[in-house]
């Protein structure tokens, strides 16, 4: 299964203008551990898909908001020339696809 | 009252962002449960720098006129202060005295005296120039870098206040706190601090609360009801439909936040790694064991300086010979501009002086440099051209030396002229005026918690308080 089918929410968001936060949440407690315990979801995994260094990613797993949540540095600061996406919001689109085992 | 006081405080979040529409109906309600105060956020960086660089608000005058007339007509009738802070979405003077006019309006229309704390934030560059020079600006990650020159060239520069003005406006007998660029959370969190309740209770109970019904478990219209005793803080949605759960409240401290447990305020964290949500009833979320630990004084700076002028030209190419070696084709077109540019404009136009970007739609716009599949090509492409200059004029020239060549820059696949890009409008250029960015992601280490931040007390609607 691919984690859009079962994540309820897939999210991303500027955190300040310098910073680019990505949300997963999910409906029940069964699928946010599913999601925990198959291991796909983590800093590397994260890294490759948005090719940055993983040191630069930050993971957080947060049960009781049956939530898991990224942040990385903004490749463009918002609103910088060449920045497409103002506010954040259309950068979860590859975590969509990432299989969960 | 004030016995009760010290057992809970209460009050109310009457929405997100002053000018997003107020419940009325809802906000009586919640005025019912005798809130010891209103609170609202009016700012963010949300939209980007231009609020900041331009100095205008985000939001119509008149949604926030009907909303902070509703506020100020609630806390008069209740007898309760109201605050409110990043006045005019940038909490610049400029965006502060737009609301003090508007409140102006409001006390004359509805014959009300108002007492009123106006607090700006907006920085004085020698000031900065000297915190910097004493090494009491540090950089936050990730930081552009700043110097004397950096804080000379922002339009305009903003320090975000913790309570400890917002208090001493409300201990000097405030009805109204209008405050320039605030934390959030200090909105919520100045009086219940005040007075004594825990500081993980008081932050906490100020961030689930400032988002309005966004910590609901489904935005809607409605006030936020947020209560805090010495050990718990309940929080509860006044609307149709609407209800917080464990998780939605929890969740709320994820959004908008690089990190959803630790969050920085100017006079230290508050930390919510343990901190448990539970369900009181079908609309009521209890929450228990947030914590604060105090940390050396810091104001956020927010800084905005001018990127330039632009213009811009929106099409679209629907020709797939082209579209399969767009970015060759666009290269070319790009070469063929500066060489038009150069040809006509001469020295005016010095490359190092202004940019093109071409913005290209059904590929790579809008994640740019993240686009995982920038191979895969649609059958249409959307074109935005962006170009940026250090005036209007050059901006405008250069976007319209480039119609020319978008239009008709040839392939070898077609014989004789062609016609390659679809202009959306006539004229083609459209020109936006000026651009900003953000220029600071630092702090000020200042020496007194309210030296950063200016209060002038006005007596709306009157020269004395009608008690």
């Amino acid at each position: 299964m691919i984690l859009a089918e079962i994540a309820n929410l897939i999210r991303s968001k500027n955190a300040g203008p310098f910073t680019l936060t990505f949300d997963i949440m999910f409906a029940d407690l069964e699928s946010y551990r599913r999601v925990k315990d198959s291991g796909a979801l983590n800093p590397a995994a994260f890294a490759r898909l948005y090719r940055c260094p993983v040191e630069k990613v930050r993971f957080f797993e947060c049960e009781n908001a049956l939530a898991f949540k990224f942040s990385i540095p903004r490749p463009l600061t918002q609103g910088e020339l060449g920045d497409g996406d103002t506010h954040g919001g259309q950068q979860f689109v590859p975590l969509m696809e990432l299989e969960i085992p | 009252m004030a016995n009760e006081k010290s057992h809970q405080i209460r009050f109310i979040s009457p929405v997100g962002s002053v000018g997003g529409g107020i419940s009325g109906t809802a906000l009586d309600e919640a005025l019912a449960q005798a809130p010891h105060f209103i609170a609202c956020d009016a700012g963010t960086t949300d939209a980007g720098p231009f609020s900041l660089g331009m100095g205008t608000p985000a939001f119509p005058r008149e949604a926030v006129k009907r909303d902070l007339s509703l506020m100020l007509r609630a806390g008069r009738k209740a007898n309760i202060p109201v605050i409110v802070g990043s006045a005019g979405t940038a909490g610049g003077d400029v965006h502060v005295n737009w609301v003090l006019e508007i409140a102006r309006e409001i006390v004359a229309e509805h014959d009300l005296t108002v007492r009123t704390a106006v607090i700006y934030a907006e920085q004085d560059k020698t000031y900065l120039k000297r915190l910097l020079f004493e090494n009491r600006i540090l950089p936050l990650d990730p930081a552009p870098p700043i110097s004397d020159s950096i804080i000379d060239e922002s339009i305009r520069i903003v320090g975000m206040m913790g309570v400890e003005p917002l208090q001493q406006a409300i201990l000097d007998g405030a009805d109204f706190v209008l405050a320039g660029r605030c934390s959030d959370s200090a909105l919520f969190a100045a009086i219940p601090l005040m007075q004594g309740f825990p500081p993980g209770l008081a932050w906490h109970a100020g961030k689930v609360s400032e988002c309005g019904t966004l910590v609901c478990e489904t935005l809607g219209k409605g006030v936020i009801f947020t209560a805090i005793s010495q050990d718990e803080i309940t929080i509860r949605p006044y609307g149709p439909g609407l209800r917080c759960t464990p998780q939605s409240v929890a969740a709320h401290s994820l959004y908008e936040n690089s990190a959803p447990y630790l969050h920085r305020e100017c006079s230290g964290t508050f930390d919510l790694t343990d901190a448990t949500f539970e369900a009181i009833d079908d609309l009521t979320v209890r929450i228990r064991g947030s914590e604060f630990i105090p940390e050396p004084y810091t104001v956020k700076l927010e800084g905005a300086a001018l990127a330039g002028y632009q213009s811009i030209i929106v099409g679209g190419i629907r020709d797939p010979y082209i579209i399969r070696q767009l970015d060759k084709w666009l290269g070319s077109v790009r070469s063929y501009i500066d060489e038009s540019v150069a040809r006509v404009l001469g020295a005016e136009a010095d490359k190092s002086l202004y940019s093109l970007i071409f913005h290209t739609y059904g590929i790579n716009a809008v994640m740019g440099s993240l686009e995982p599949d920038p191979n895969h090509l649609p059958h249409e492409v959307g074109i935005v051209l962006e170009a940026t200059a250090a005036t209007q004029e050059m901006a405008h020239k250069l976007a319209q030396l480039s119609r020319q060549p978008l239009l008709h820059y040839p392939i070898k696949e077609w014989a004789g002229s062609i016609t390659a890009f679809a202009c959306l409008h006539n004229p083609a250029v459209i020109d936006r005026g000026p651009v900003y960015r953000f220029n600071l992601n630092h702090v000020a280490v200042p020496s007194t918690p309210v030296e950063m931040f200016r209060t002038h007390f006005v007596e709306l609607g009157g020269s004395r308080r009608s008690s």
